[in-house]
């Protein structure tokens, strides 16, 4: 048996490890990122002359079942056509046997590198709220993300903000879908009459995860999906995910996204975080506009809905909103009162 | 053992999607035998080695216990403790290995007592020299965590010798020698000169041809090594984070 030197191990990883693009139209250009089943290669599309991202899968699963993770994700990309969600150009395999697609060439910053550069809470909450915005549209599909954290959201140079990574994706369906016609993958999939909490006769089915496979990010995951309650997840999973990454929005740190970390954030938004992050299902915002609509008004200067006002607080948040005419009008006044004084004397 | 040993795609363990652990706990007996001679093929070059750095025996007394510690697997039925949930099958084997040279004597007097090894040729001559060339350097794992990467990538060397193997006679099965030789010049050899212009040039033929050959080969190897690998792992998850830890994905 022949000696293999720690060259052709290395040589021989690469062979392994780089997807066989040929009889496709893709030219591999170089790896960009890999995820928790596969990798994403920057690749040149030849007949239209532009770059795509290529996602593969690295190991096959004896059953089939990733692969149908990966198409099954290249699926509910497809469907999702937002703005702040990648959009999907090809699916199939390659000569080698493994399932890819291609998808838009991102050229930005993950959150985690881009918020250094953004100084202001403001303009961090307006990110926020395009996130809210992509995930919210999804609900309304009926795709929950469930993988909802820093890295995977991409920024791009004009501020373009992207979800990326869809492969813990959750599908749910209506009652109305399971009457309809299984060979539609519309019907089957993506019919979702109401993925809101509390709505009666809704099924759930999911061929990403089974009952009990924690899929997801600790920190980021919420409880009853860290405890594997797949059978349990609705948008209020995402909506805790949402709550971490608003935390670490404001905070700037990955360690400080979990509740219970000392730092100081203002009173209004630390009750929008705890409320998205709370532990009892029930005790979160019920949808993802409803958290947003808080943020929203918090950045308007409004009462939020997590938050109950003390007089103080409602005093203090008045004379910020209105700071300017409060201020012009105490100039006018004093200005009144030096000018009865001077006019008395 | 002689060469004649050599496991042979002929008595390879069967290309079931079936592992090894399952198959040594069969109750077929040429199943288990030919499950238990996979697993010493891919196993006992990285046992020999590691009991010779790691234990520092000498070259014979290592022998000695290798062998050993495969009869140990059958005799002491060790596989069938062997849980997937709880372990990589190659830590389990690892840990094994350094329990079974702790009691060396024990081993000793059962190497002493005979046994029936499985089919496979162990060329300690071949592993000698490998440790003894420029491939690694002893004085540099030293520590338990680099002894743990030293086994590992000696298991990985094993396990792409086994498949470059497989390759070669699926080439020659298939008539396609030529491919296994531009396969050998490019990506084993190892030699930064080596280009695609270049093979064609020696072989005379397009450097389309070239291409084609190297894709396809690389495709089979891959298939190969996966396939060998899947049979030595306990367990699906395992066999997705020893492919990760074997092709280096993890750490790329």
């Amino acid at each position: 048996m022949k000696f293999l030197s720690d060259r052709a191990l290395e040589r021989l990883r690469d062979a392994a490890e780089l997807p066989d693009l040929s009889g496709t139209r893709y030219r591999l250009l170089e790896r960009v990122a890999r995820g928790g089943m596969g990798v994403v290669y920057a690749a040149e599309d030849e007949n239209l002359q532009r770059r795509v991202a290529l996602k593969v899968l690295d190991v096959p699963g004896s059953d089939g079942e990733l692969a149908s993770r990966l198409v099954l994700e290249a699926r509910v990309l497809a469907r999702l056509e937002h703005p702040g969600i990648v959009p999907v150009h090809d699916v199939g395999t390659l000569g080698d046997g493994r399932v890819f697609y291609t998808m838009k060439f991102v050229e930005g910053q993950r959150l985690d590198r881009y918020i250094g550069t953004l100084e202001s809470v403001p303009d961090r909450l307006r990110i926020f709220l395009r996130i809210c915005d992509a995930v919210g549209f999804a609900h309304a599909r009926g795709v929950l993300h469930r993988d909802l954290k820093p890295a995977n959201i991409m920024v791009g140079p004009f501020g373009e903000v992207l979800v990326m990574d869809w492969g813990l994706a959750k599908i749910l369906r209506g009652k109305a879908a399971a009457d309809s016609n299984p060979g539609d993958p519309d019907a089957t999939i993506f019919k979702k009459d109401n993925l809101h909490p509390g709505h009666d006769g809704d099924t759930e089915i999911s061929v990403i995860t089974g009952h009990g496979t924690v899929l997801g990010t600790p920190g980021y995951m919420s409880p009853e999906q860290a405890r594997g309650d797949v059978e349990h997840l609705d948008a209020r999973s995402d909506i805790f995910s949402l709550g971490a990454l608003l935390r670490f929005l404001l905070s700037n740190d990955p360690g400080k996204a979990h509740a219970g970390k000392k730092y100081r954030l203002e009173k209004s938004l630390e009750a929008i975080c705890s409320k998205a992050t709370a532990t009892a299902l029930e005790n979160r915002y019920p949808t993802v506009q409803e958290m947003a609509l808080d943020v929203s008004r918090y950045l308007d200067g409004l009462a939020v809905g997590a938050h109950r006002e003390s007089f103080l607080e409602k005093t203090a948040r008045f004379y910020r909103r209105y700071r300017f005419f409060i201020l012009l009008i105490a100039a006018y006044l004093v200005m009144r009162v030096l000018i009865l004084l001077f006019l008395h004397r | 053992m002689s060469q004649e040993d050599l496991p042979s795609a002929g008595d390879r363990f069967p290309p079931t999607r079936r592992s090894v652990i399952e198959a040594v706990r069969s109750i077929d007996a040429e199943e288990r035998e030919l499950a238990l001679a996979a697993l010493c093929a891919a196993y006992w070059k990285p046992i020999y080695k590691y009991i010779r750095l790691r234990w520092k025996r000498p070259a014979e007394e290592a022998q000695d216990l290798t062998q050993g510690f495969f009869l140990e697997l059958l005799e002491r039925e060790l596989l069938e403790k062997f849980e997937p949930a709880k372990s990589r099958l190659r830590t389990y084997l690892r840990v094994c290995v350094d329990s079974m040279v702790m009691n060396a004597e024990k081993a000793a007097k059962r190497q002493k007592r005979g046994g029936n090894l499985p089919h496979v040729a162990l060329d300690f001559a071949g592993a000698e020299e490998e440790l003894g060339g420029a491939v690694m350097d002893p004085a540099a794992i030293a520590s338990p965590d680099s002894l743990e990467q030293f086994f590992e990538k000696e298991w990985v060397r094993s396990l792409f010798a086994l498949a470059v193997e497989d390759l070669r006679e699926l080439c020659a099965a298939r008539e396609r020698e030529r491919t296994f030789l531009l396969f050998e010049a490019y990506d084993l050899e190892g030699n930064e000169k080596v280009s695609y212009d270049q093979l064609a040039k020696d072989y005379g033929i397009p450097i389309t041809d070239v291409t084609n050959a190297l894709a396809w080969a690389r495709r089979e190897f891959r298939k190969i090594a996966l396939e060998r690998l899947r049979e030595l792992c306990g367990s699906e998850e395992e066999f997705q984070r020893e492919a990760r830890a074997a092709f280096g994905w993890d750490s790329k």
